[in-house]
């Protein structure tokens, strides 16, 4: 891929995700409110989500967007605040991207997967 | 007025140069570049700045003045040298360009960075063509007229913070005279320049800070004429043209 | 530096710093969600740890920075993807009185 493509498409994947985020990020504020008032349990949360498609779609959609979002944001930051270089810059955010899915998805089909 | 003088420290040398403090008279509509240049004629000989027309046409006499890039032309010390900052005036070379020396600054990558970014007309017509007809209400002729009276200043260059953190980073000049191409209908660049303008350091690497906007002498507006880019290069990523 | 001082340029200071807290909160915030799955009473351990009021100050700033990531996110892409418009600085106040807000209504719900 050209860098004129690459730069595009990541800049393109970074809005995407914006808009997608903006979203869930009103959803998620919403449901803060909502789950905070009297205090937050862990039966609470559990009875919420456990077994729960339509919230497994939508934590899904939320982690796999974040994981593509954040690391566009930080390249930015490493390109204009360090000496890192492209090779070590992609490393990064890929390992930020891993992390995102590995510990996102975990606690979301953990928490899928238990009983209500 | 002719009585009082304002305090002005000017730098001095290059990068790591040192300022000097000169005591200029106040006369009325004095202007930042009347001061450097009463410096220059009566105090100091040796002093080092940049201008030509002194009426806001030529954009060679831009400088930093109390931390902001301005053309001293046009900029009254009346305006700029309040009360904040004590009366007095700070002049510094313009950032973001190597200093050549004093006020002056090398505008060499400023201008290469307009070539890089493809941003020069490339006709498509001959002399015995008939003359291209353009209307004033066409959308496109209205984007390129809100951003052709650009006079090469370097104020937004030196102002941008993106310019200062990536140094491949084009600038709002170079990308806001590419826009006003790409809304060029007798250009016939267009696939090679949004090739130019995207990539590292490209259109796509401006945070929509805004400061251009802010500070542009002739006010015109390189945020919403590099939001333009963003969107054409958008379009031509689809299409299979980038 | 004064060429810096306008509130479009804040605004992108909030983005920015936001941005990186967030990430930065991530991975705990999906530690502690874990915990629900080996051992809920972990979870509730931990729960009952986020009603301090030092911690509930905390989640406060957490509420008020995603907020205000989003909400000036929207800002840039308004100004990216629509045609421009001369409200850029009230539009930025708007994003910050919705990231305050947000952060009030929290704190209501939360005492």
């Amino acid at each position: 891929m050209t860098p004129a493509k690459a730069e595009t498409l990541e800049w393109l994947v970074q809005r995407v995700t914006a808009a997608i985020l903006a979203v869930c990020v009103v959803v998620h504020l919403a449901v803060i409110v909502i789950a905070v008032q009297g205090g937050v349990t862990a039966a609470e949360i559990v009875g919420r989500v456990a077994g729960s498609v339509p919230w497994l779609l939508f934590y899904s959609v939320f982690v796999i967007a974040v994981a593509l979002h954040a690391p566009a944001g930080l390249r930015n930051i490493l390109r204009e605040t360090t000496n890192l270089g492209k090779r070590q810059t992609h490393w990064i955010m890929a390992l930020v991207c891993g992390v995102i899915l590995v510990m996102g998805f975990r606690a979301v089909i953990g928490l899928y997967g238990l009983e209500a | 007025m002719s009585e009082q003088t304002i305090t002005v420290d000017i730098w001095r040398g290059r990068e790591d140069g040192r300022f000097q403090t000169f005591e200029v008279p106040r006369m009325a509509s004095q202007t930042v570049l009347d001061v450097v240049t009463y410096v220059q004629r009566n105090l100091d000989p040796g002093l080092s700045y940049r201008f030509a027309c002194r009426v806001g046409v030529c954009g060679s006499c831009a400088m930093t003045v109390n931390g902001k890039p301005r053309w001293t032309c046009r900029t009254h010390v009346d305006k700029v040298a309040g009360d904040a900052t004590g009366g007095r005036l700070k002049i510094q070379p313009l950032r973001n360009l190597p200093v050549i020396r004093d006020l002056a600054v090398d505008m060499a990558e400023f201008f290469e960075k307009w070539t890089q970014a493809k941003a020069h007309f490339v006709p498509t017509k001959t002399r015995d063509d008939d003359f291209q007809q353009v209307s004033p209400d066409d959308p496109q002729r209205k984007e390129a007229t809100a951003g052709i009276e650009c006079i090469n200043c370097g104020v937004c260059y030196a102002g941008c913070d993106t310019v200062a953190g990536l140094a491949s980073y084009l600038g709002p000049a170079a990308l806001n005279r590419a826009w006003t191409l790409v809304n060029d209908v007798r250009d016939g660049g267009q696939a090679d320049r949004l090739k130019a303008i995207s990539g590292v350091g490209g259109c796509q690497s401006c945070h929509t800070q805004q400061t251009c906007f802010e500070l542009c002498p002739k006010h015109l507006n390189p945020t919403a004429a590099i939001a333009g880019l963003k969107r054409a290069t958008v379009k031509a990523l689809i299409k299979g043209d980038l | 530096m004064s060429h810096r001082n306008h509130p479009v340029y804040w605004a992108f200071l909030v983005h920015r710093l936001s941005g990186l807290a967030l990430l930065a909160f991530l991975p705990f915030h999906f530690y502690v969600l874990a915990l629900a799955i080996e051992e809920a009473a972990t979870l509730d351990k931990f729960l009952s740890w986020t009603e301090a009021p030092l911690v509930k100050l905390a989640e406060t700033v957490l509420i008020i920075a995603l907020a205000a990531h989003m909400t000036g996110g929207l800002r840039i892409l308004a100004v990216e993807f629509l045609a421009w418009r001369d409200w850029q600085k009230s539009v930025v106040a708007v994003t910050g009185g919705l990231s305050v807000a947000a952060g009030l209504i929290f704190l209501l719900n939360a005492g």
